[in-house]
């Protein structure tokens, strides 16, 4: 039985009444979204789920669409974890304007990078041809 | 304490200096500011932390793009199965977590504090099990940087040759294996299907003995100072005899953590013999970024644990409630991003093929 600490029962009296109020929506409770125990619950088996499938799916060889596959299970899953468990979906939409900020300069990072490295690639395979094997 | 008095959140208070709750700090007009205002610097500092991560993934992308073979090969000393097994475990702490958030605010401590006490387990399960695989990897010579079996010019000891350990770790790889089992079995009762010897315990004092018992088999130099494959003794014969005794076990047959892989999973099995020798030199960067990519996140985990204790202290006490809940909150973002980072991590280090 949940006990609510006595600073709190002149608005929250059991906890019974308090799922009943994070259930609905904004209606009778000021301040912030409580997320329901349902939807975690439901947002645990479909991470999952998808952990299942990242593993199952290296049984499946699909040449080089391999690291996407993968990759996209992956996004799919911190999507979950970012927009439910990081509260992020009922969340001050900057919040999300500063996490999607790093991300694309992640983005921009690996991209230019890789880039330059596949541009040294011609030049490392040439040295590679002189060195004694 | 006896300062806090039970206002509605949102009423705004005007001049009172003292009326208003005690968590609320002067330099905030009202305490959803304060909240907002956590929230979002909480969200930046998560900002940096992606970006620090992101440098490592970008050595991983690159030495990836560049040595795609190597990775294909070095994985295999990895146990995907305990890497399985920290993603769930780090999967339900997350959940734990955020249900502890819910619980701080709607001022359920009881709830709180098992829910805090249940995501503590969740992460010291996930470094218990991280230590096994480190041990494993130690135990068979894969350390970070240079003290690596893999690393050219590695005297370590005379059991510790690259060629030995291959030749056990092929002939290990060509014997059908009956029994897979779970990675967790592998620490009770080792299995030894293989031809290769029992392990003797290693000891560094070979660097006198470093020919071993066979003097036959060169062995790289320790002090030579050209190193990889200019070293002329680096290269030597994987089907050279030896003493058997000095052999390395092979990895089925080592401790959890260091795992045959079945015939069937891989058919794109790369052997170490099937590497360039260009790329037989650089298996030991992989260790490198494996390591480094791990136990940087393995200290992210760890911190999280100091600060998941703080709160579950000081959510004991009763604090927290509709009010005021920003730690559990914080903490709980800063759980989820160590969860984000290992939901990357496994994929990209374990799950090579």
């Amino acid at each position: 039985m949940a006990r609510v600490h006595k600073k709190f029962r002149s608005l929250v009296t059991d906890s019974a009444t308090a799922d009943a109020v994070a259930a609905e929506e904004h209606h009778h409770h000021a301040g912030p979204h409580v997320v329901p125990i349902w939807l975690l619950a439901a947002v645990l088996a479909i991470l999952l789920i998808l952990t299942v499938v990242t593993v199952l799916v290296t049984y499946v060889d699909l040449g080089p669409a391999n690291i996407f596959v993968a990759l996209g299970i992956a996004v799919v899953k911190s999507a979950f974890v970012v927009l439910y468990f990081m509260h992020l979906r009922w969340d001050s939409p900057f919040n999300s304007v500063v996490m999607l900020a790093a991300l694309l300069f992640i983005a921009i990072f690996l991209s230019f990078v890789m880039i330059d490295s596949a541009q040294y690639r011609t030049f490392v395979d040439e040295a590679v041809k002189v060195l004694p094997k | 304490m006896s300062s806090i008095t039970t206002h509605a959140g949102d009423a705004g208070h005007g001049d009172g200096h003292h009326d208003h709750p005690a968590h609320l700090a002067h330099h905030f007009d009202t305490p959803e500011q304060q909240y907002a205002s956590g929230k979002l610097g909480m969200w930046v500092f998560l900002g940096t932390e992606l970006l620090m991560f992101g440098g490592l993934f970008c050595a991983y992308a690159v030495y990836r793009h560049n040595h795609p073979e190597v990775f294909a090969y070095a994985h295999t000393y990895l146990d995907k199965w305990w890497g399985a097994l920290n993603t769930v475990i780090l999967l339900i702490s997350s959940f734990t977590m955020a249900w502890g958030v819910r619980a701080a605010q709607l001022g359920q401590r009881g709830l709180l504090c098992v829910l805090l006490a249940l995501t503590l387990l969740g992460g010291a399960g996930f470094m218990v099990i991280k230590s096994i695989e480190y041990n494993a990897k130690w135990k068979h010579h894969l350390f970070p940087g240079r003290v690596n079996m893999f690393n050219a010019g590695y005297a370590g000891d005379a059991k510790s040759d690259v060629a030995h350990a291959e030749a056990s770790h092929e002939g290990s790889n060509a014997a059908p294996h009956g029994d897979h089992g779970s990675g967790k079995t592998d620490i009770a009762s080792p299995r030894s299907e293989s031809p290769a010897e029992p392990h003797a315990t290693p000891k560094a004092d070979a660097v006198a003995h470093s020919s071993g018992t066979d003097p036959t088999i060169p062995v790289a130099d320790p002090h030579a100072t050209v190193t990889g494959p200019l070293n002329p003794t680096f290269f030597r014969d994987p089907n050279a005899g030896g003493s058997d005794a000095a052999k390395i076990v092979p990895r089925s047959n080592g401790p959890a953590g260091v795992r045959e892989e079945a015939v069937s999973d891989h058919s794109g099995h790369v052997s170490f013999a099937e590497l360039a020798p260009r790329d037989q030199v650089r298996v030991n960067t992989f260790f490198s970024i494996y390591f480094m990519m791990t136990g940087l996140h393995g200290v992210h985990v760890l911190v999280g644990m100091g600060l998941i204790l703080w709160v579950l202290v000081k959510g004991a006490s009763g604090i927290f409630g509709p009010h005021y809940y920003t730690p559990v909150d914080l903490v709980g973002l800063y759980w989820h991003l160590v969860d984000l980072i290992w939901i990357f991590l496994f994929p990209l280090l374990y799950l090579i093929h």
